[in-house]
């Protein structure tokens, strides 16, 4: 490091940061403003797709906290998505279809309100991401991305053999769950309230990430042994970012179920744990919008490319070497300048 | 009465080659001592021992009242042992008071006492760990281990390679902690900013210790035979 870059830090940060604010600032009005615009053109579709990228941008947001954070490469994230997705399913398809979901030891019916399904999967994403992150941590580096990977496939096979809710079929919402005072089944309301979701979950973030909670977890990415030095456990720390990951991507899922009013075990599938990654990839890991920025372009280009051509995947892989290679940031690095990976 | 620090007979290894052939130290309440030697004597592996980064394969470490055996290196940190590792070891993409923040216990340290104690680690206070010179992240580092509240701070060759005016500066605070009451070890090469803060010295040679007694005693000939110096 030359010496005019070390002196230029102390006011070169304070420079950054408001350019990232900048940044992150126009990626929130831009997902606001691009929803609103289709819904006063009539554009139906439009909104559904700007909705579709709140949601998988929550999701991301999940799994930014232990890959951007602690520096947890988790391969198997699809299945808190897919379990939040199936919680919003199956309660749906209880209350539809009046059959409790079991009687014993206490009676528990199916629901179709959104807070109470929202919340059930945030516990059941929480549940699932102790068990595997009690095991998984026990491993590190290649080895903790196949070990999340197996237990993701473990519950994608177990979704397509359970014939109980729809097995490989998956499982229709026939009317999309509701939330008070709202009508959901308005794309441009459903819109507006995942756009809030998604802005309260980046704030439990940003907020987790300044606490010492947040700099224990990202001192635990930077140096384990370090973080023991001074009397943390860092497997404590990265267990409880792996929780709070989980029940944050099941809660997308549970929203997505929603949106497409149909759950699958696609939801579940490494395919969608890989997308997660991607996003995070391209929008910058360890930003706090980088989920919002790399969904956004994700799911820009595939609709972009996707009607220029059917191989659009393959373009697209170019532009995921080229970032990799060239613009490590990603979007968010890229414009706001600065650095954010220890 | 029991010392705050008690290492008997300490054995240890790095797999089949023993490093340690029984070192024994003791450190009393407010005091400083100094763990000397030459090069590959032992002195970072006696360290890793007692903070349980490393397990002894034989001896018994006892601090505060507590048998260290068997327990992780956090909780034995969580006793009160504070360690400035070797070779300045920040949280590098942390800032300077994210790095302490992220350290604090309750106790008498707070940023704004470490601030004062190296008055360099305010005017940083927003920047990242890693771009400050070697002995900003020494001061920090020290300063992340005082924001434990350390019952006896550890120093593992806190001033090596550093500029001989930031080495001064750190070797004043040091001093400044021994005067408030700070029990400190310190593990060093210099004999002379050594015997301003040391209270007793001992000498480890091929993983034994060699020598016991006060810096004073520590000179001519002797020194040469044990520090090279």
């Amino acid at each position: 490091m030359s010496a005019a870059e070390v002196t230029a830090v102390p006011e070169g940060r304070g420079g950054r940061m408001n350019r990232a604010q900048i940044v992150n600032a126009a990626l929130a009005l831009g997902l606001l403003g691009f929803g609103l615009v289709a819904w006063a053109m009539g554009e139906t579709f439009l909104v559904t797709l700007a909705t579709k990228v709140a949601i998988l941008a929550i999701a991301g947001a999940g799994l930014n906290l232990v890959l951007g954070f602690g520096g947890l490469v988790s391969f198997g994230h699809a299945a808190y998505f897919g379990l939040g997705g199936y919680s919003a399913g199956i309660l749906a398809h209880h209350a539809l279809n009046y059959t409790p979901m079991f009687e014993w030891p206490f009676l528990f019916e199916g629901t179709t309100s959104m807070p109470v399904i929202w919340i059930t999967a945030m516990v059941i994403g929480a549940l699932a991401a102790a068990l595997i992150g009690a095991l998984s941590l026990r491993t590190t580096g290649v080895y903790f991305i196949m070990i999340t990977l197996a237990f993701g496939q473990m519950i994608f096979y177990f979704a397509i053999s359970w014939p109980a809710y729809g097995g490989e079929d998956g499982l229709p919402i026939y009317v999309r769950n509701g939330f008070p005072g709202l009508n959901t089944l308005d794309p441009v309301q459903f819109f507006g309230l995942t756009c809030a979701v998604l802005f309260a979950v980046l704030g439990l973030i940003a907020m987790l990430a300044h606490s010492r909670f947040g700099l224990a977890l990202q001192a635990a990415r930077q140096n384990r042994q370090r973080l023991m030095a001074v009397g943390i456990r860092p497997g404590g720390v990265l267990l409880v970012a792996f929780v709070i990951s989980g029940a944050i991507t099941a809660l997308a899922g549970a929203l997505y179920a929603d949106l497409n009013r149909f759950v699958s075990p696609s939801m579940l599938s490494w395919h969608l744990s890989g997308e997660l990654l991607v996003f995070l990839i391209l929008g910058g890991t360890g930003r706090l919008f980088a989920p919002l920025a790399g969904a956004g372009l994700y799911i820009t280009l595939e609709h972009l490319l996707g009607g220029v051509s059917d191989h659009w995947q393959f373009f697209f892989g170019l532009l995921l070497l080229g970032v990799v290679l060239f613009a490590r940031g990603g979007v968010i690095g890229f414009l706001a300048g600065g650095k954010r990976h220890g | 009465m029991s010392a705050l620090l008690d290492v008997e007979d300490l054995h240890a290894a790095y797999g089949a080659s023993q490093a340690l052939f029984g070192v024994s130290l003791r450190i009393e309440e407010g005091q400083a001592l100094a763990l000397m030697g030459r090069n590959g004597m032992g002195k970072t592996t006696t360290i890793a021992c007692i903070t349980r980064m490393m397990a002894a394969s034989g001896g018994r470490i006892s601090f505060a009242g507590h048998d260290l055996a068997r327990l992780p290196s956090h909780k034995a940190a969580r006793l009160g042992l504070g360690l400035v590792p070797e070779g300045r070891r920040a949280f590098a993409g942390l800032t300077v008071r994210e790095n302490l923040m992220a350290a604090a216990r309750k106790g008498e340290w707070t940023i704004e006492k470490v601030c004062d104690l190296f008055p360099r680690l305010a005017e940083r206070a927003r920047q990242r760990a890693e771009t400050l010179s070697g002995g900003e992240q020494q001061m920090l580092v020290i300063g992340r281990a005082l924001m434990t509240n350390p019952k006896l701070l550890i120093l593992d060759e806190a001033t090596e390679g550093l500029a001989p005016v930031v080495r001064a500066e750190i070797w004043a605070a040091i001093r400044e902690l021994k005067a408030q009451g700070q029990s400190i070890l310190v593990v060093d090469k210099s004999l002379r900013e050594l015997a301003a803060v040391a209270d007793d010295c001992v000498v480890l040679e091929r993983g034994r210790d060699v020598w016991h007694g006060p810096p004073e005693a520590l000179s001519g000939e002797l020194a040469q035979r044990y520090l090279g110096v």
